[in-house]
């Protein structure tokens, strides 16, 4: 019994594991191959002797103006974003936590109601009042609804957190000399800090993975991020789009959020708060 | 180091809860006091209220001479142990100790001194570079006191310290904290709802009930001169028996004969028809196992004992009695302000273990009427209380005020 739940466990996680991961290895090995070969068919799953391309993809992608233009305004982009909403996220789920007033329920709802709209339907109005007010194809006009759109997720997230912390940890901080700030500060930030990762995180996903408003907030590429960058990667046949190219592309564009996320998930320390009061 | 002092204080939650009502108790530079009572009663609310933790609603705190109810905790210089202890588990033992004098700004050799001196003196010193999270329960306690006693606070508060450990370290951990404060001579306010703890680390016992003060006194005082009804219920274990009792002179009819009183107390009880008597179980023997001597001192009465509980150096022996309805409410309302159950009316007996009295024998007990207490059936007052020797009754101090204290905590609770 124990040897077939075994092999069933062993069984079960290569099925997923080959489901999650045989496109991306699809889309590295597409990324090695001469275009030639792509577009000549049936290239098989690893590249051939003949077909093998070498760096040469990568090396042209980065050396393309534009897709470096990218990568910058990505980053850029992403962190400011990510850095604003978790500062914003943080203060807000303090007080929502932790002070009781009026309206409190009304401003989570609202952040709620917010996270379930749309995206597309905001592009429309975006882009009108963008233009008007002069932030269109600009870093900000794309921060602002990346923030309000992964805002409401880390206010929620980050307030469950702040209300698994007992209250008895600011009250010892203020009885040690602390003020409010330097309580919020030194002793319950610290202990939140899995939270406060988790909303990064998943702010960062967003900001990073967004196309609909990369690709309808920008015109030039002094703003434009990688997804929408990629989509304009037509090469010069508009018949015949360079994959291999597109390929090598998407792997680079992969490589800071994996980076990334295996930075943070090592704050992510489950049970830190363990040991604070009698476990 | 400085004294405490409460001016009638009232805390009133909210939602019109009435925690504490008029509560007014000076605490001597270098005393220590316990606050007791059953939960609810008040006494963490008035301990959060000394720190600073909440707001006061009327009345006068002082530390020292300085009124510090407006002023943040962090302005009042207290030191206080939490009941779960609060210690920060991002940082180590260490740190933890070090965090006040870091927030005061002080210097890093003299943190260093002062953190390593604190360890010493709580044995922490293989620990410090630990995080509490890899701690066993005691250590996180002395933590806890290591936090507290690395600055030089005003005072100490701890709020229920012991209540999470087990009951052997707990008894050790209680000697340490006695020991702490008197070589600290620090002046400390101690919450608990233990009364064994309250018994023996205080200089002087606070009992409260729903926010009032029911007396002040010394361990001893509170346990022979009870104010009333609760107090004389509250301290003592197994608790003090109750029987409905009428008095003729110097005779005390109780359910089980009649006993002789002393002129003295019986003086203070004529003519007021049906009272409560109050008698500790040690003051009953077994008249067989007694010196003959002693045995005259008291009366004996012969009852049915119902169940006995042998444990070597004494054992307890039950007797089931009726009181009459006027008393049984009386002592159901007790039951109820002291967190416990309407159990059947009963007599709790202490025996020497010598005794060889055994289930539903017909014993003959003998009582030491002279430490029986009178109690007035309707408002639970001690009549027969030794005033110079119970401290402060608030009660019978100043009726008044009481009375008023009394209305606005009945008010509250409708």
């Amino acid at each position: 019994m124990k040897l077939k739940t075994r092999i069933g466990v062993i069984l079960g996680g290569l099925l997923i594991l080959t489901w999650c991961l045989l496109p991306v290895a699809w889309i590295i090995s597409l990324s090695f191959k001469s275009q030639k070969s792509v577009t000549e068919g049936s290239p098989g799953f690893l590249p051939t002797e003949a077909g093998f391309a070498g760096w040469e993809n990568y090396t042209s992608v980065l050396e393309n103006e534009q897709f470096r233009r990218a990568i910058f305004n990505s980053i850029g982009i992403s962190l400011i974003a990510t850095l604003l909403s978790v500062i914003l996220a943080t203060l807000a789920a303090y007080a929502i936590a932790r002070l009781e007033f009026k309206g409190k329920k009304f401003v989570l709802t609202t952040a709620l109601v917010i996270a379930m709209f749309p995206v597309v339907s905001l592009v429309g109005p975006l882009f009108d009042v963008w233009r008007s007010i002069g932030i269109y194809d600009t870093w900000i006009g794309l921060i602002i609804p990346y923030m309000s759109f992964t805002l409401p997720l880390a206010i929620w997230t980050l307030s469950a957190f702040f209300r698994e912390i007992p209250w008895e940890m600011e009250q010892a901080a203020q009885v040690d000399g602390a003020t409010s700030w330097q309580a919020f500060r030194k002793v319950i930030v610290p202990l939140a800090a899995p939270g406060v990762f988790t909303a990064a995180i998943l702010t960062f996903f967003f900001a990073w993975n967004d196309f609909v408003f990369g690709i309808s907030l920008t015109s030039t590429e002094s703003a434009r991020p990688i997804p929408a960058a990629l989509s304009f990667f037509v090469g010069a046949d508009p018949f015949n789009r360079p994959a291999s190219l597109l390929a090598a592309g998407a792997v680079v564009s992969t490589i800071p959020i994996v980076i990334i996320v295996l930075l943070f998930q090592r704050k992510i320390v489950a049970g830190l708060t363990s040991g604070a009061v009698k476990g | 180091m400085a004294s405490i002092t409460m001016k009638n204080i009232v805390k009133k939650y909210g939602d019109g809860f009435p925690a504490v009502n008029d509560v007014s108790i000076e605490v001597a530079d270098g005393e220590f006091i316990i606050l007791v009572g059953p939960s609810g009663c008040g006494k963490s609310t008035l301990l959060r209220m000394i720190v600073g933790l909440e707001d006061i609603t009327s009345g006068d705190m002082l530390i020292g001479d300085r009124k510090v109810n407006d002023l943040a905790p962090r302005d009042r210089n207290l030191a206080m142990v939490f009941q779960n202890y609060a210690l920060y588990p991002h940082l180590t033992v260490y740190e933890n100790i070090a965090f006040p004098l870091r927030l005061a700004g002080a210097k890093e050799d003299e943190i260093d001194k002062k953190v390593r001196d604190a360890s010493a003196t709580l044995e922490l010193d293989e620990h410090l570079e630990r995080k509490p999270g890899n701690l066993s329960g005691g250590q996180r306690q002395r933590v806890a006191m290591g936090r507290a006693i690395v600055r030089d606070a005003d005072a100490f508060l701890f709020d229920e310290p012991l209540s999470n450990l087990d009951a052997k370290l707990r008894g050790q951990m209680r000697t340490e904290i006695a020991r702490l404060q008197k070589r600290l001579g620090i002046t400390t306010v101690y919450v608990t709802h233990d009364q064994t703890e309250a018994m023996t680390l205080g200089d002087r016992v606070a009992v409260l009930k729903r926010g009032l003060l029911q007396q002040l006194a010394s361990p001893r005082e509170l346990y022979e001169n009870p104010g009333n009804l609760f107090v004389a219920g509250f301290i003592g274990s197994p608790p003090m028996n109750f029987l409905p009792a009428e008095v003729s002179g110097t005779t005390v009819k109780l359910p089980f004969g009649e006993v002789e009183l002393p002129q003295e107390k019986a003086d203070k009880v004529q003519d007021r028809g049906l009272l409560i008597a109050g008698i500790r179980p040690e003051h009953f023997e077994d008249a067989n196992v007694m010196d003959s001597g002693i045995a005259t001192a008291g009366s004996t009465f012969r009852a049915t004992v119902d169940v006995v509980e042998w444990l070597g150096n004494q054992a307890f022996a039950y007797i089931p009695f009726e009181a009459p309805p006027e008393v049984r409410k009386q002592l159901e309302q007790l039951e109820k302000d002291l967190d416990g159950d309407s159990l059947r009316t009963q007599l709790v007996v202490s025996l020497d273990g010598a005794s060889k009295v055994a289930e539903g024998d017909e014993a003959e007990i003998w009582i030491n009427s002279a430490k029986m207490h009178l109690f007035d059936p309707e408002t639970g007052e001690n009549l027969t209380v030794d005033r110079d020797h119970a401290g402060e009754i608030p009660g019978l101090d100043n009726p008044q005020d009481q009375a008023r204290a009394e209305k606005m905590a009945a008010e509250g609770q409708e």
